[in-house]
């Protein structure tokens, strides 16, 4: 390669082109993993947004509703507890019969009619009627939700032959739809519901809820613990055999597969301890044992990159060691401890397996109000959807998903922000 | 090795004093006495245990964990190892000022007024200010400060942070003040400042310098320490000690030809 008769200016000069072209393979290379990954990205953003966009918004029928007192309030005392039991279903199917007389006379066509509206219009008469016991004897326009079939239907996604309506039904379809009496809305029931059997009912508010009373148990146990596990081990601990075997400890924790942390909370927090099956306090306890060496570990790297002058400074000046940790070293690692809990607490937020051990995933209705109702979460709920036979699911288990990593977006942008705010400081 | 007792009454005596981290020994058998208002320079070669034996004297290098003192160390008299001793209080007389100019990441008050909060020096927010500025002015930077006390002390120029790092030394009123290396990242005019400094805080302080330069050991020191692979070779009078050096090898490396 060198030739002897060269100078090295030459041999140099001679080398440029090559060195360039391998610069250019390099930068090149970088472009091509980073233009993989979006690529990726977006197809999956792309795919689980097409799929889980028909999610928020519902098909409605318009029904000019009679409340009939001698149906809801025979005794007419306005008595909650009889207006709340009150058979709100037969309101529903009188309207329908007065806009098609035809189909009350068989007791089958009846039944086929009052099944392309949600049973879920009964319940929100009763809600209506409730609030505001004056409505009854007035008759009114209510936007009642379509079954979930009949939605699948006017999105497009199950066809009109695919057998799953009668000619009749897709009659009286046509005709509700030629009256203007069908509309597309937002799906706010998805946002204000629990989880229902009825996908058009089923909503992500109970899992919203459940998510969040884990995550706030989990950060409220984890975060003060990690944080002064790590002060200690690395601000005041002695160097000997038991700290580097607590410290080896730590860092196997950290890869311990949730599930097993899972099976953790079964046998001590339900078995040993009797807590309630299916609690967000339960599933927070879990998921902090499962961020906890996380947290340690970020702290104490953390800790350990603030400059160790920093701390030599306020003790030559005759700061205890306490007080060079408290108003030195923690205020400048404070970011990084910041940023490394969100992380750990968004891992914690998408997390399934360590929930299934411990009850969480469950069909549960109602949303949690506490640390103690039961609930799920919204991975669990994904999980349950994903598992429904209902065509209609599909597009709920997208939007869950979507909810899912609007948190976890959320949940990083603060992290980026919290750190940008801190070290801006200097 | 120091043959003048009586005469002056020293600040601080060190007695036999060997240091080890771990197995190796990097002090041996150190006699040496510090007397007050007086500059005292440690001078030698890189790694001949000078830095060590500062950082003996306000017991810094107990942060080191596998460093081991032994021997005695007196500040007027009191042995600073006894396990008695309170260290918040012996570093609270003994100031040190590091190598490397190490603001805190805070304005430039609050630098000045850590030392003084933390040990309750200061009555009230006036008092403070008083405090701060008198600090500032004795380590020579209030007239480039005054006007920018609030600003962020790591925006100074590697001078000024030395001599804000001097200031908040002095601010605690402490009796010595150890300099490890101070001027070895500045240049000759931070350098020539700091050396001025010096020489007008040891009206107040005692002073003990760890210096790589020997013109700096000759201008600002009025007692010369020669340390050389862990021995403390050679200490006397500045004069005396770079005109007539009584050791080999402090004429040697005085010469430039060892070190």
């Amino acid at each position: 390669m060198t030739d002897p008769r060269q100078s090295p200016t030459e041999t140099i000069l001679a080398s440029l082109p090559r060195r360039r072209r391998a610069e250019a393979r390099f930068h090149f290379y970088g472009i091509a993993a980073i233009g993989i990954a979006l690529g990726f990205l977006i197809l999956l953003i792309g795919a689980i947004g097409h799929q889980g966009i028909g999610a928020f918004s519902q098909t409605e029928i318009a029904l000019d509703v009679t409340l009939d007192e001698s149906v809801l309030d025979p005794s007419g005392t306005r008595d909650p507890e009889t207006l709340s039991t009150a058979n709100y279903r037969a309101v529903v199917r009188a309207t329908l019969g007065e806009i098609f007389p035809e189909a009350m006379r068989k007791r089958r066509d009846r039944r086929k009619l009052t099944e392309l509206v949600s049973i879920g219009a009964g319940f929100e008469l009763r809600e209506l009627v409730l609030a505001d016991p004056g409505l009854i004897g007035r008759t009114m326009r209510v936007w009642a939700p379509a079954d979930d079939e009949v939605d699948m239907l006017f999105k497009g996604v199950t066809a009109r032959d695919s057998g799953r309506f009668t000619g009749k039904q897709l009659e009286w379809l046509d005709r509700l739809e030629a009256e203007g009496r069908i509309r597309s809305a937002f799906n706010w029931r998805f946002f204000s519901n629990g989880d229902s059997r009825e996908p058009e009912l089923a909503g992500i508010l109970g899992a919203m809820s459940g998510s969040f009373f884990a995550l706030l148990t989990c950060l409220a146990l984890s975060f003060p613990l990690g944080v002064m596990a790590a002060i200690y081990l690395e601000e005041f601990a002695p160097r000997n055999r038991w700290t580097d075997l607590v410290e080896i400890n730590i860092n196997n924790l950290a890869a311990v597969p949730s599930i097993v942390f899972g099976l953790l909370g079964l046998a001590v927090f339900l078995g040993f301890m009797g807590l309630a099956r299916s609690a967000p306090l339960v599933g927070g306890m879990v998921l902090a044992l499962m961020t906890l060496p996380t947290i340690i570990i970020v702290t104490r790297a953390s800790l350990h990159a603030v400059p160790p002058s920093i701390r030599e400074a306020a003790i030559g000046l005759g700061a205890s060691r306490m007080q060079a940790m408290l108003h030195h070293t923690l205020p400048l690692a404070t970011p990084g401890i910041m940023t490394g809990t969100i992380i750990g607490m968004a891992r914690a937020l998408g997390e399934l397996a360590p929930l299934i051990m411990i009850g969480m995933v469950a069909f549960i209705v109602d949303v949690p109000q506490g640390l103690l109702d039961p609930a799920s979460a919204l991975p669990v709920q994904v999980y349950i959807w994903a598992d429904s036979p209902e065509r209609a699911f599909a597009e709920k288990t997208a939007a869950a998903i979507i909810v899912l990593l609007a948190f976890l977006v959320v949940m990083n942008l603060t992290a980026v922000i919290l750190r940008r705010r801190f070290e801006r400081r200097w | 090795m120091d043959m003048s007792p009586g005469t002056i009454r020293p600040k601080l005596t060190a007695r036999g004093v060997n240091v080890f981290y771990g197995d190796a020994q990097a002090l041996n058998r150190v006699d040496l006495d510090i007397r007050a208002h007086e500059v005292t320079a440690l001078i030698g070669p890189s790694g001949c245990g000078k830095s060590t034996f500062l950082r003996c004297l306000n017991r810094m290098n107990d942060l080191i964990e596998i460093c081991r003192v032994d021997g005695d160390i007196r500040l007027d008299g009191e042995d600073i190892y006894d396990p008695a001793v309170n260290l918040v209080y012996l570093r609270a007389r003994i100031g040190m000022v590091f190598q490397k100019p190490n603001p805190f990441p805070k304005s430039i008050y609050d630098n000045v007024a850590y030392g003084p909060k933390i040990h309750g020096l200061a009555r009230s927010r006036a008092d403070m200010d008083e405090t701060v500025a008198s600090s500032l002015e004795r380590a020579g930077l209030w007239e480039e400060v005054k006007d920018r006390l609030d600003a962020p002390a790591t925006g100074l120029s590697g001078g000024q942070q030395q001599r804000l790092c001097i200031a908040r030394a002095i601010a605690v009123r402490p009796e010595v003040i150890l300099m490890d290396e101070p001027c070895s990242s500045l240049d000759p005019i931070a350098t020539a400042r700091i050396e001025a400094l010096m020489d007008e805080l040891r009206q107040n302080f005692t002073i003990v310098i760890v210096t790589h330069s020997m013109q700096q050991a000759a201008r600002v020191s009025q007692r010369t320490a020669f340390f050389h692979l862990g021995d403390l070779v050679e200490v006397g009078d500045t004069d005396t000690v770079f005109t007539q050096p009584v050791d080999p090898r402090t004429e040697s490396y005085i010469s430039g030809r060892i070190g």
